[in-house]
């Protein structure tokens, strides 16, 4: 079992006791305090009866009886990381899941440790290091499991890390094998399988080539976000973060692999195929979002296809046997970018709003965050649609401004985000990737910054970040129910099939995250340009919610 | 209890916020120069100093003076947003760092030689954002030879961000475009001699300082201990010059002449 329910990262659930008609008689069923403060991104996994929740920092897993009256304890986890990875982690203290495989809970700590958890005793059954806090690593992603390996990846490409996924024995934590973003062939486990589509991507060690001297050690390129897999095609697909962190003059060229999607042999982790968004990211349009696999009717046959809404404001629709892109389209406004030639598959970039420091870039859309951040998209094969959790952030680069680390000031653009077109920060949207449309919309105040479940009753539910738990009607939009929870959710909603036989849905309340680092680093509003410019878009966060972690689970009476 | 008789004694305790492991700035034996000026603040005010350690990086105020673990930071650059600096006490600058016996004589970023040479600077965790050297390189598309060395060293070392000077006195780079108070620290310490300069333009282009005022700092609105420090810097003033002294910080003090 893992946050995303299936490995093609559907979200859906074939569920169906929660119709439209009853959705609107939930009602709280259990609540259970995490006891942590900081952005709660995690989706709480249920297995045999157990709900296993994960916090952020300092990354406490609590096992739940749910046979049990009022849900309690079975076991807690401490993995007692490094306090000194708070200090490294960029956007909040975040953790994205655990997952669960043959009686093992894998965990991934904020201090890069994977640990193997009996699933009924909370015990330890192997712990394996992968990465270093010195060098600015952390972890704060959802490991998978496909067959007899955990997948982890890293985090902190703002810090100068170089990206990598590792792939570990499940049975004994060893590393198998590890594919680097940056850097030679040999480390990016290019080899002969490697057959990318656009020509951009062909030629030996073009992550080495397409930076300049050494910058690719440095290079950026890490793996944050999901991993889907393709059992038929025995292949893994996941996103790598963007290039860093010298500023884009500093490295000119494609800087591959950064910013694109790697379809990977499940064994093996050989390269297949690799596709990138944002060549020579300028902006921060990390390519770590999830990929939705599915086969679509298209141009009168069925394509195996994967969807991905990426940062940088576009829904691709992509082969996944191959990573030829079939269709790309802009789901929120977009200013950077005027289009993605298919031919090429590259972004066709507004010249005009290319930044250098102390050059006024107005209006850059989306902002940082991109149209849609790591929060996960659902894909329901009843409705046909692609439902995505989406901001509407646009941002300013002017100016520069100091700031001072380990005794060093040092000097960036001044970043300014604030709402894009229509003053709404947040969309939840409906897209038809058939018809390459919005089918439907519903705007939202803030950043949608929750995940998305939605069920063969053809109802989804998403969070707020001013603390509503929303159900839809997945067809048209109608906002059917919604129950007002302790903090703003920025979580991943699932729903599960209780021991008594009857659906539940739960969600982890618990604002933060890099656009709720306002409420849960208590960031001054007055300092529009803290957490890299995101609290300028949120002053009144801290009116409309307070931190807390809390789950929430809700049924039917 | 211990009852202070001392007229500024107010308080017995001055709660220091400090990285223990950023020489020549703050350590936790207290060898760093602010630590020195800690000691002497308290040694003025009666009081004894208390720290609190927190690294440096991401989030340090937040953490610490913001979360009221401690009352003061004793370096900052003026006017840094998060906190409420006093009046500055020094002023330093970017500083290139080459081998003497290399007689390269480089002073601007504009230096023809800069083209070949082998370039350290410092690399900083933050998108986009790099030291105004890093800026004012790459505005000159001085790129492929820049090698970055991270701001935050190995923090397991002793002396983590010292591996710059440490590769310019070893060679590994030609030259090094590094904050003065760091370079000159380092710098003094390795087995053949270097040459600091201050870089030039000072400010390049219309937005990039090379140089940076440093002052004391205190939470917003506590006023009190606010005045307490900017009086200290205008009595101790010669003493704190004393200090930075010792500790090689290149100065370039408006009153002063170039660099010490």
């Amino acid at each position: 079992m893992r946050p995303a329910r299936d490995y093609s990262s559907t979200r859906f659930s074939p569920l169906d006791q929660i119709t439209q008609q009853n959705v609107k008689q939930l009602v709280v069923k259990g609540t259970f305090s995490t006891g942590v403060l900081h952005g709660h991104e995690a989706a709480p996994i249920v297995v045999n009866n157990t709900m296993y929740v994960v916090t952020p920092w300092p990354n406490y897993v609590y096992a739940l009886d749910l046979t049990k009256d009022g849900a309690p304890v079975k076991w807690k986890y401490e993995p007692k990381p490094l306090s000194a990875a708070q200090g490294v982690a960029c956007c909040d203290v975040v953790n994205r899941g655990v997952v669960y495989a043959d009686g093992t809970i894998f965990l991934n700590t904020l201090d890069n440790r994977t640990v193997a958890l009996d699933a009924t005793s909370g015990k330890e059954k192997w712990v394996t290091k992968l990465g270093d806090l010195n060098k600015g690593e952390t972890i704060t992603m959802a490991p998978l499991v496909v067959k007899d390996k955990v997948l982890i990846g890293n985090s902190g490409g703002e810090m100068g890390v170089r990206g990598w996924l590792t792939a570990l024995d499940a049975k004994t934590g060893k590393i198998a094998w590890r594919a680097y973003s940056t850097g030679p062939d040999k480390d990016v486990l290019i080899g002969p399988k490697f057959k990318p589509f656009y020509a951009s991507d062909r030629g030996a060690d073009l992550g080495i080539k397409t930076w300049p001297a050494d910058a690719w050690r440095n290079g950026g390129g890490t793996v944050w976000g999901w991993i889907s897999y393709d059992p038929q095609l025995n292949l893994i697909y996941y996103g790598t973060s963007n290039p860093g962190p010298w500023n884009h003059e500093q490295r000119p060229g494609d800087n591959k692999w950064t910013a694109g999607v790697f379809a990977r042999d499940a064994d093996t982790g050989e390269a297949v195929w690799f596709y990138q968004m944002s060549p020579h990211d300028l902006w921060d349009y990390d390519g770590v979002n999830e990929q939705i696999l599915v086969d679509l009717p298209i141009g009168g046959r069925t394509r195996k296809v994967l969807m991905r809404a990426d940062r940088n404001g576009y829904v691709y629709v992509i082969d996944r046997t191959n990573g030829e892109v079939i269709s790309a389209d802009p789901f929120v406004p977009v200013t950077s970018t005027t289009g993605v030639d298919l031919k090429s598959g590259r972004p066709i970039e507004n010249k005009e709003l290319e930044p250098s420091l102390g050059k006024i870039s107005r209006n850059v859309c989306p902002a940082s965050p991109g149209g849609k951040d790591w929060q996960p998209t659902a894909y329901s094969t009843r409705t046909g649609y692609f439902y995505i959790p989406s901001n509407n952030l646009c941002m300013d680069f002017e100016g520069v401004e100091a700031n001072y680390i380990a005794g060093t000031p040092f000097v960036g653009a001044n970043v300014r985000m604030y709402a894009g077109p229509g003053g709404h920060r947040g969309e939840f949207i409906a897209w038809d990737p058939i018809a390459r449309k919005k089918a439907w919309s519903i705007k939202e105040s803030f950043p949608v910054w929750s995940g998305v479940a939605v069920t063969a009753t053809d109802v989804a539910f998403y969070g707020t970040m001013d603390g509503w738990f929303k159900a839809v009607n997945a067809k048209s939009g109608e906002e059917i129910w919604k129950s007002k929870v302790g903090s703003g959710v920025v979580g991943q909603p699932v729903t599960y099939k209780g021991p008594d036989g009857k659906q539940y849905v739960a969600i982890l309340a618990g604002v933060g995250g890099w656009s709720g680092a306002i409420v849960a680093g208590g960031l001054d509003p007055r300092d529009g340009t803290a957490a890299l410019g995101f609290v300028n878009a949120m002053p009144d966060l801290p009116q409309a919610t307070t931190s807390g972690g809390m789950l929430y689970i809700f049924g039917l009476p | 209890m211990v009852l202070s008789l001392r007229a500024l004694g107010t308080d017995d305790i001055l709660r220091v916020c400090a990285d223990p492991n950023n020489l020549p700035f703050t350590n936790a034996k207290g060898e760093g120069f602010e630590n020195k000026l800690a000691a002497l603040l308290a040694r003025d005010l009666g009081a004894r100093v208390e720290y609190t350690w927190f690294a440096q990086r991401r989030g340090f105020l937040r953490n610490t003076l913001s979360a009221r673990k401690c009352d003061v930071v004793m370096g900052l650059p003026v006017d840094t947003d998060a906190a409420w600096t006093t009046k500055p006490y020094y002023r330093s600058t970017y500083v290139f760092v080459t081998r003497r016996s290399r007689k390269l004589h480089i002073r601007s970023f504009d230096d023809p030689q800069l083209r070949t040479l082998r370039i350290g600077v410092e690399l900083v965790g933050d998108d986009g954002a790099n030291t105004p050297p890093a800026h004012a390189l790459s505005r000159r598309g001085i790129v492929g030879n820049i090698v970055g060395f991270s701001v935050y060293g190995d923090y397991r070392t002793n002396s983590p961000p010292s591996a710059i000077i440490a590769a310019v006195a070893r060679g590994d780079v030609d030259v090094a475009a590094a904050w003065g108070p760091m370079a000159g620290y380092f710098a003094a310490r390795q087995q053949v001699a270097l040459d600091l300069v201050p870089v030039q333009p000072q400010v390049d282009g219309r937005f990039l300082p090379q140089t940076f005022n440093i002052s004391m700092a205190t939470r917003r609105r506590d006023t009190a201990r606010h005045d307490q420090l900017d009086r200290f810097i205008e009595r101790r003033r010669h003493d704190i010059d004393a200090i930075l002294a010792q500790y090689h910080v290149p100065r370039v003090d408006e009153q002063r002449e170039g660099i010490q």
